[in-house]
């Protein structure tokens, strides 16, 4: 036999033993496919993936009693409805905004809080002091948006402080404020715990060493603390701001009132809207999947250019 | 502080300045969270006209459980209560479960087909087919009014399992050796072994979902369409966000006028119930916290 026709048999050979073992493998740890993995492995295609064929409706005229295979097709005609109507830049610039200006406004004070709670001494006030930084957490979206339109309507604490009429939640110019001051209300003590978390983990003993070296407050935070919290910061920044497309419907919903609509309405409310509450099945879906695309090309840019500042690490 | 431990820090002059100025805002902080809370345990108790037309007073006699009374002896209230402790603990059974057992094989080094899946998983943090889609599926499969239409989508998170997995993976690879030569079935030793060393993290997991589970209205308010079935969150967004109340709740009062305050009023009453069991229990937790966040934090 010629040397040229034993090569490929060996490989048929390799790719047979590898079969071979894998199957082998299979068999012998068969309770990790089955019992384990299978449940999450179910739900997974069924409320993932299926959906994510059924954006396929996006590009037809989606007909409920004909079904997706009886509907008829149409292009990008639904997307092009979308782009081209003058409400679309709009919800766009409504998403953007909130989500930008809430991450700009809302990123930095967990850090500044981890900082300052690692600077107590006293682990007791400490306990104390997070045990009400965390509590906002646990109000529901429902109660905290209950409480932002006692506390701010017409006869409300608010108003009676300044002596003043203001029907807040009517404005469209105070939609914005009052979601993003709520929410560093609401989350900045909680997502401040992992900060706060690897802050005590900072070695002692580097800390110790910048004290001996004379090192100030400043110096201390420069050369110890914020490193030991860097990628995290880092981290985390990538993760908020490659969702700043996927804000989410509960809490703009339900401080909407029809009155401060103008820049109250994001794509999430809009596509709620035009798709469950007008029917209009395939031009939601394709305004949502729009904003899905959108959000996935920002985790990538945004991840290029976080790695090319952290020496080439990124996400 | 009386004893001086070693190490200890010592300020210069310019450091006690900024970190004063940093204490104060923290103080200003925590005073923005407490006085809301206080302000609406106080008006709470008012009488609706007056909290309408010159806001808390402290003259106790006039207090009253009035509000209460009516928020608690409305039915709808303790159904929404009820379905929202059926809903989150069943949720929270399932979806610590699923997670837990398919972060196992994830987390084995050796385990053939793991790329594959990894990748399955991953994928949907990015895609999803989004809201018609899903609520298209959920109406063929027959869900549509059922429990399990606001159950089953979410209960399998990938976040979770990943932070399930660096956990196990955290665990001494000797315990699996050991297990293996006494020939311990991955049943038996995921079970009897590796399970009971990674409590906290279940723990964590747990409370996690049942706080998004128990907070959450979104889904249900699209799935289910019986009051009977209705979670305290729907209901409770009827009175504090489209300010309708329970009929039973101001029936006996003749005024139009009168019935939009107390309406106002309950709303005080119905968050400060609403929001009770929670805030009791949360400092129960506390103690896992900071490990189930650290957990979380370990890159993917």
């Amino acid at each position: 036999m010629k040397p040229k026709s034993v090569a490929p048999q060996s490989r048929v050979m390799a790719v047979d033993r590898k079969l071979h073992n894998t199957w082998v493998y299979i068999k012998r740890h068969w309770q990790l496919y089955l019992l384990f993995l299978m449940p999450a492995v179910l739900l997974t295609l069924v409320f993932r993936y299926i959906p994510m064929g059924g954006v396929l409706i996006a590009f037809q005229k989606y007909n409920p009693f004909k079904g997706i295979w009886g509907s008829e097709w149409v292009g990008f005609k639904n997307f092009t409805r979308f782009l081209s109507s003058p409400d679309f830049m709009r919800y766009l610039i409504n998403t953007l905004k909130l989500s930008v200006y809430g991450l700009l406004w809302g990123f930095p004070i967990p850090i500044l809080l981890a900082f300052l709670l690692n600077r107590i001494k006293s682990n007791k006030i400490k306990q104390k002091v997070q045990l009400v930084l965390y509590m906002p957490n646990f109000i529901s979206v429902i109660v905290l948006c209950g409480i932002v339109r006692v506390l701010l309507s017409v006869t409300g604490p608010v108003n009676g402080l300044f002596h003043t009429g203001i029907n807040f939640m009517t404005l469209p110019e105070a939609f914005r404020p009052i979601y993003i001051i709520s929410g560093i209300w609401q989350g900045a003590g909680w997502s401040s715990i992992m900060y706060t978390a690897a802050l005590s983990n900072a070695s002692q003993e580097l800390k110790e060493a910048a004290m001996l070296d004379g090192a100030n407050l400043i110096q201390q935070i420069r050369t110890v603390e914020w490193p030991a919290i860097k990628d995290m910061v880092v981290i985390q920044f990538i993760l908020q701001a490659g969702n700043i497309m996927s804000i989410g419907f509960e809490k703009a919903y339900a401080l909407q009132t029809d009155l401060n609509l103008n820049s109250a309405e994001i794509i999430a409310t809009y596509v709620y809207k035009k798709g469950l509450l007008d029917g209009d099945y395939s031009f939601s879906t394709a305004v949502g999947l729009f904003n899905t695309v959108i959000n996935v090309i920002l985790l990538i840019a945004v991840n290029k250019i976080v790695a090319k500042m952290n020496d080439g690490q990124g996400l | 502080m009386s004893k001086k431990k070693s190490g200890m820090q010592i300020y210069t002059k310019q450091d006690k300045a900024i970190l004063y100025c940093g204490y104060a805002l923290l103080a200003l902080f925590l005073i923005a969270i407490i006085v809301p809370m206080v302000y609406i345990v106080i008006a709470s108790f008012m009488d609706p006209v007056t909290l309408q037309n010159k806001g808390i007073s402290f003259d106790f006699s006039k207090w009253s459980l009035d509000a209460y009374e009516r928020v608690i002896s409305d039915k709808q209230i303790w159904v929404g209560f009820k379905n929202a402790v059926l809903y989150s603990v069943i949720f929270t059974v399932i979806s610590v479960a699923v997670t837990m057992l398919a972060a196992y094989p994830m987390s084995l080094p050796d385990f053939k087909g793991k790329k594959f899946f990894n990748i399955l998983f991953v994928i949907t943090m990015f895609f999803n087919g989004g809201l018609i889609p899903t609520y298209l599926l959920i109406n063929n499969l027959g869900l549509l009014d059922s429990m399990w239409a606001v159950i089953l989508p979410g209960a399998f998170s990938v976040w979770n399992m990943i932070i399930a997995r660096t956990y196990y993976q955290g665990i001494p690879r000797e315990l699996r050796e050991a297990a293996d030569v006494d020939g311990a079935s991955e049943m038996r030793y995921f079970f009897n072994i590796l399970l009971p060393v990674c409590m906290p993290v279940v723990a964590v997991l747990a409370l996690w979902q049942f706080v998004a589970m128990w907070n959450s209205y979104f889904d249900a308010m699209i799935y289910l369409n019986s009051a009977s079935k209705q979670p305290l969150q729907l209901v409770l967004r009827s009175i504090l966000i489209q300010s309708q109340p329970e009929s039973g709740m101001i029936a006996d009062i003749q005024s139009t006028a009168e019935r939009a305050k107390m309406a106002e009023l309950l709303k005080y009453a119905t968050i400060i119930i609403s929001s009770l069991p929670l805030l009791v229990m949360y400092p129960f937790f506390q103690k896992y916290f900071d490990a189930g966040i650290m957990a979380g934090s370990v890159k993917g």
